[in-house]
């Protein structure tokens, strides 16, 4: 009895030390999990999978370092298939950081040795527009001109001047957007301007604590494909056939989970034990 | 020899804000104070030179008029100089708003400020009007009538009629409505359950990302 009374007033800090060794401990490991794949995730990779060689796709940035744990793994996955495609990128980002989040992405696989030889060209097979102030305005914006939005590119250039905008006047030149968001403006304002008001077709890879937000409009078709989380970027890894950091990370994310959903358990046999303890002397 | 400084010093930073979590100390007030500093900072350099640079001076012309050589001419030479009308020459209406906005510091005429409050209320709320509506009412009320021919089905509809019966408050949620309302209670309980889960999660992957720096990227350790 004594034993889930002192359960009762565990001093936080120990969790946390379990939580850690559960984290840290898995990243030293070498053992593979299986990752099953999600409906969302596989509509995404199909929407990708369909798009013909040379089509454009749109990818937005809209996030910063803080959720790039979980989002840059899944924006490497998405810029490599589109790359292994030829499928043509256009970045831009309503978060100030997103842009460079996306040059980060792009040196992380620009090093790789099958692109070495082969290193997709910029303005040609990709282009960085940057960031633009406005939230879902710009998105507004882009409806009637995406030029008039982003005039210059990330470095400079008159967007007339770059080869791969040219033609590109709004949402109907473009053949795919993915959001990868991590708040506002995200998701949820791209279906709202873009998907609803533009009829863009869009798929999105989002932190965990927005997905649930955004599922409903996996269900209604107003997104074509949701990759969540970590586990998201894990799944999206394992169709491209490429084991990144996401796949790697789900060891620790799995552990934790079972650390913590222990700790549940037991909290719970401790409470209702010791409540137990007092209604009999209460009694 | 840049990326060994650099990379310490953000472990160090890194280590410093994890340290909360033992109890709070020095390292880890400074960290949050030159985390919020840098922010700050960071924000304003940033909305300047992608907001108030390139579409307020640049557009308008003022940093031609303070002799900025590699820039266009803007709305005001073209009005003044050449006599033609500019379009750009709304951005001033954007920039005495913007102006009016900060007048809010001095208590004399702070009434002004509202204008523009009045203004970003007004725009917003007519532009969200529409779209938030089609968006988040109109499209999920239309994909819940669904035919009650598979369990996920009965679900949803299950799910989204109890739980709009218990937020309707107009009447005493007792007998078969008391019911439906408390099997709605349930369907939220699962949905908090979820979400909390996925943020949890997404808690559990952002200290990985930092895990990964220390271990990984900063001592070596793991690759």
């Amino acid at each position: 009895m004594e034993f889930f009374e002192k359960l009762m007033s565990i001093d936080r800090r120990v969790i946390f030390l379990f939580v850690g060794a559960a984290l840290i401990v898995p990243l030293f490991l070498d053992i593979e999990q299986k990752i099953e794949i999600t409906p969302e995730v596989q509509t995404l990779y199909d929407a990708f999978m369909e798009l013909p060689p040379g089509s454009k796709v749109l990818m937005t940035f809209d996030y910063d370092p803080p959720s790039a744990p979980e989002l840059q793994p899944q924006a490497i996955t998405a810029l490599r298939l589109c790359f292994d495609r030829n499928l043509k990128v256009i970045i831009i980002g309503l978060w100030p950081m997103g842009p460079m989040q996306a040059n980060l992405a792009l040196e992380t696989i620009f090093i790789e040795k099958k692109y070495l030889d082969r290193e997709p060209i910029y303005g040609v097979d990709y282009v960085n527009l940057g960031y633009s102030p406005g939230n879902e305005l710009v998105i507004q914006r882009m409806g009637s001109s995406i030029p008039s939005t982003f005039p210059r590119d990330f470095r400079g250039t008159p967007i007339e001047e770059i080869p791969l905008m040219q033609g590109i006047v709004n949402f109907s030149n473009l053949d795919f957007i993915l959001n990868l968001s991590a708040g506002y403006p995200g998701t949820v304002e791209w279906v709202q301007f873009a998907v609803d008001r533009f009829h863009a077709t869009m798929g999105a890879c989002n932190t965990a604590v927005q997905a649930p937000l955004v599922y409903p409009y996996v269900h209604t078709g107003q997104l074509t494909g949701l990759s969540g989380g970590m586990k998201g970027a894990a799944e999206f890894e394992v169709l491209t056939g490429f084991t990144g950091k996401g796949t790697k990370f789900m060891l620790s994310q799995s552990f934790a989970h079972i650390i913590v959903v222990l700790f549940i358990i037991i909290g719970n046999i401790a409470y209702f034990v010791t409540r137990g303890r007092e209604k009999e002397k209460i009694g | 020899m840049d990326s060994v400084f650099s990379n310490t010093l953000a472990a160090i930073l890194t280590i410093g804000i994890i340290s909360f979590l033992y109890k709070d100390n020095p390292l880890y007030k400074f960290c949050e104070s030159l985390f919020i500093g840098v922010s700050a900072g960071y924000w304003f350099v940033q909305q300047y030179y992608a907001n108030l640079l390139p579409k307020l001076f640049d557009n308008l012309g003022i940093t031609r008029l303070l002799g900025a050589e590699n820039v266009a001419d803007g709305a005001l030479q073209n009005l003044f100089v050449r006599g033609q009308w500019d379009e750009n020459l709304l951005y001033l209406i954007a920039g005495i708003l913007g102006v009016m906005m900060l007048l809010r510091l001095v208590p004399q005429i702070g009434w002004m400020s509202r204008w523009p409050m009045a203004f970003i209320v007004g725009s917003i709320a007519g532009l969200y009007f529409i779209t938030y509506f089609q968006s988040n009412a109109m499209r999920q009320m239309q994909n819940t009538i669904l035919p009650l021919n598979s369990f996920n089905n009965l679900v949803l509809i299950v799910g989204t009629v109890t739980g709009i019966i218990y937020f309707y408050f107009s009447k005493e949620h007792k007998g078969a409505f008391g019911g439906a309302a408390r099997v709605g209670i349930y369907f939220l309980m699962v949905t908090f359950g979820a979400s909390f889960g996925y943020t949890v999660m997404s808690r559990m992957s952002l200290l990985i990302g930092r895990l990964d720096f220390l271990f990984g990227t900063w001592l070596g350790l793991v690759k």
